[in-house]
Order: C-alpha cells, then structure tokens, then sequence
C-alpha cells in the first residue's frame, strides 16, 4: 500500500507546481459543472417553489417521481444525451456530441431533479409557517412563491451545492456524452478513470485528491457566507 | 414606549365594507366540529373582544371571518365592496408573528409592495412610528425580541390602513410591558377608525379593551353583550364561571 502516501505526495507537488495539464482539467471540471449547476437551478427554483404551492391531482405522484429521479445513474442520463446529440439522433444537427456543451447537458439533466425535489421541501415546509401571513397580506401565488424563495434563500444554497456535488462528481454521463478526449472534453473525474485504467493508481488518486479539496474548499466557502449572512439576516 | 398613545395614526379610515352579518356561521373538520350556528354582526368603530377558554373555536372564527378558512355551514356578507375591496380592507396579526427574513422596515414595505400602494417609504415610517420602533428599522426583524416582533406585526398591518384589524391572541406570549405596548397601539388604531376584532382568554385584557364581548364556549357563541353588561351581569352560566376565574372545559 505504498500508493496512498505516494498520491498524496504527489497531489502536493501537482498543486504546489501549478501543472498546466491539472488546471486545465480542473478549470474544465468547474467550468462544465458551474455552467451545468446554474442551468439547472434557474429552471429547478421556481419549478420547485411552484410545485411546492400548486394543488392538482396526481401531485404526489409528480414528488415521488421528482424525488426518485434524485437517483438518476449518471450513465444513462449519458446514454440519453448521447442518443439525442448524436448524427443520427433528433438533435444531432447542432454538433454537440463529444463537446464541454453536450457535457454541460448531461449534467444539468442529472441534477435538475435533485435541486428541484430539495427546493419543493424546503418551499413547502416554509409555506407551512408562512401560508396564513401570506395570504392575509393578499399575495397572488406568484408572489408568495418569490418571497419565500427570497427567504429561504440561505438554506436553498445547501440544495444548490447538492446538486454542484453531485455534477462534479460524476463520471458515467460525461464520459460518454464527452468522450474523454485530451484538451477538449477531458475533466477530473474521466483522469481519474482514465489513469486507473493505464494503471498510474497514484497519480489517479493524486487526482481524486484534488478533486475532493476542490469540492470541500467550495463547500466550505458556501457554509462560511451563508453562516455570516443567516448571522446578520436571522 | 409612550409613542403608541401619543403619536398619530394618522388619517382617519373611512368605513365602505362594514357592517359585515354573519348568519349561523360553522366550521367542521371531520368529525370535530370546532364552531356551530354563530350568528353576529360586526358593526364600524368597535372593539370587539371574541372572549373564551382554549379550544373555544375563537381562532376558527377569526379565520373564516377574514376568509382564511371557508365555512362549511352559514354564511358571512359584507356590507359593500366587491371581492378584492373586501380583501383589500382587512389585515391580521397573528399569535406567533411571521417575520420575513430581511430588515423591519423591508418587512412592512413588502406588505404594502404587495398591495401596490404608493409611497411607500413614508408609509412604512409612519407605522414604525405609531409602534415605537423607527429605531429598529434597519435591523433583521427575526433578531427582534418576541415583544418587538408582533409591534413589528401591528407596524405591518396599520400600513395598510385596514378598515378592519383582526388579531389572534397578539399578546399570548408576551410579558406584561410588551403586552401593554400591544393594546396601546390596537387603541391608537381604533381611535384612527379601524374597526378591532381581537381574540383572548386573558379577562383582564378583555376588560381593558372590550366595547364588546363575544363569548365562545365549545364552538358555540353564549353571549354577546356590551362589555359592561358582560361583566357586570352575564346571562349564561358559562360566562359567570369564566368571569369568576373558573376553569371551563
């Protein structure tokens, strides 16, 4: 087991050397996980906050499909955009295949219904405080759905991050929808696969290492304004 | 702490939906009938005090006489004004007050954002005013203290110059200096016009602003009686004993 003192020296000096080849990687990995993050949150919001106001039958039917699909295996989520992106798929037109946008679409599916399902329970436990308040005061559903999105704003960053983990995290949907190819579409974790598979475990677990303090330094950053700001706001 | 009983309300509110007739209203839920067969008129410039034990039904009551709750028998009529006028001419406070997670000023101007009402700035400065809290317009309403918080309630319901002011129990949790600041502000909004409709089971309170009593007991309306006559000779049984200080249930 001399591997993991070895990766761990080595993520070291990875940092510490500023590795082109790292930072290029890691940034795609951000960048393609952010951009995913931020589409899927701009459409998870409100459909959350509306799902958890709107009263219509099959509703809980609706949450427990929303609320399973929080398990979706990032490599069918992969398969789907494939079969949609590729030349013969209905939207093969567009080029995407094999490119950091396919894999942005991948991603955000896969996260969508993990921030919208944590949106419509944290909207709907507020409503349950805020319901009566809201409606003496005459707010149209629409704009009880915006302020309680407003005041939950704090704890809905947490659902955000949830879904930022699990995007940055994953392999199986980018792996097929990008291909893994050096320079384009090559990210963290298909390194990590990819150097598992050449067998250059500690530079693969170098590169888990990395991976991991990049997720806890942005969730650590995450935590420390929504303390200051639930300090200061209540 | 003197504002509330020197400042000014403000201008007088001018009465368009009241009289409201209220016709063997009920309310169940299952099988539990939380209020039967009441029957009241709810007349402009009052204080009325809905007075009764715990569990009497004088929250159900509240609520469906500000439309929160629909009845499920009986039926309520409001003088003049079409849905949203009606609407729009009632506000509440509530026994634990639901403060928006942003400053005490913010929290008024949403409710009068919400009714789209102009200058609202000045508004809202008026009413903080009338409670005693411009100092704390800035801070973080759910910083405040429990006392504050419901001043912060009245603040955000005198805004909007309701017609009539429903209130729920404002003062179950509140020491007696935060309390007595609660009934001299609902006083300050009654001397501007606003019709008052309050619950309590503290006697005390009852007695120091009731013009009139109705008293609950067991979702049914037993008496309903000008507050001196309520006090000096109830004609029910139960209104004795809850007047003696015996426990009803």
């Amino acid at each position: 087991m001399q591997e993991i003192p070895q990766s761990f020296s080595l993520a070291l000096s990875l940092i510490a050397s500023l590795d082109a080849n790292l930072l290029a990687i890691a940034g795609l990995s951000l960048r393609v996980s952010g951009v995913a993050v931020l589409l899927a949150a701009l459409l998870a919001l409100p459909l959350g906050a509306w799902l958890a106001l709107a009263r219509f039958p099959g509703r809980q039917g609706v949450i427990a499909v929303l609320n399973g699909m929080m398990g979706l295996p990032p490599v069918v989520v992969g398969l789907l955009v494939y079969l949609l992106l590729s030349r013969a798929g209905p939207l093969g037109s567009l080029g995407m295949l094999f490119t950091p946008s396919a894999m942005v679409v991948a991603q955000a599916l896969l996260i969508f219904p993990i921030i919208a399902a944590l949106v419509r329970q944290v909207i709907e436990d507020a409503w349950g405080e805020y319901r009566e308040q809201l409606l003496s005061l005459n707010a149209s559903r629409g704009q009880a759905m915006m302020a309680l999105l407003f005041d939950m704003r704090f704890t809905l960053i947490t659902a955000v991050l949830a879904g930022f983990g699990r995007a940055i995290a994953e392999v199986g949907a980018v792996m097929i929808v990008g291909g893994n190819i050096d320079g384009v579409t090559r990210v963290m974790t298909t390194a990590i696969a990819l150097e598992t598979s050449k067998g250059d475990l500690p530079l693969a677990l170098a590169l888990g290492v990395v991976l991991i303090a990049m997720v806890v330094v942005i969730n650590l950053a995450a935590q420390g304004i929504k303390t200051l700001a639930m300090r200061k706001h209540g | 702490m003197a504002s509330a009983a020197s400042t000014s309300a403000g201008a007088d509110i001018a009465s368009c939906i009241l009289p409201l007739r209220v016709e063997a209203l009920g309310f169940r839920a299952g099988d539990v009938i939380a209020l039967d067969g009441v029957s009241l008129n709810v007349m402009p410039g009052t204080r009325n005090i809905v007075l009764g034990a715990n569990g009497a039904g004088k929250s159900v009551l509240l609520r469906l006489l500000h439309g929160l709750l629909a009845p499920t028998s009986g039926r309520l009529q409001w003088h003049g004004g079409d849905d949203a006028d009606v609407r729009r001419a009632q506000a509440m406070v509530f026994q634990r007050p639901v403060m928006m997670r942003r400053s005490v000023r913010e929290n008024i101007e949403f409710a009068l954002r919400l009714v789209h009402a102009a200058d609202i700035d000045k508004k809202a400065a008026e009413a903080l005013e009338l409670v005693g809290l411009a100092r704390l317009a800035d801070r973080p309403a759910r910083l405040c203290s429990g006392g504050e918080q419901q001043r912060v309630a009245l603040a955000r319901a005198w805004a909007l110059k309701p017609e009539v002011l429903f209130l729920d129990e404002p003062t179950a949790s509140l020491d007696p200096a935060a309390t007595r600041a609660i009934e001299e502000t609902v006083n300050a909004m009654h001397a501007a016009g606003t019709t008052i409709v309050m619950t309590t089971h503290d006697l005390g309170q009852a007695k120091r602003l009731a013009d009139r009593v109705l008293f609950l007991h067991h979702g049914r309306l037993v008496e309903d009686a000008p507050a001196k006559d309520f006090f000096l000779q109830p004609t029910s049984p139960e209104a004795a004993a809850f007047i003696r200080g015996e426990l009803l249930w």
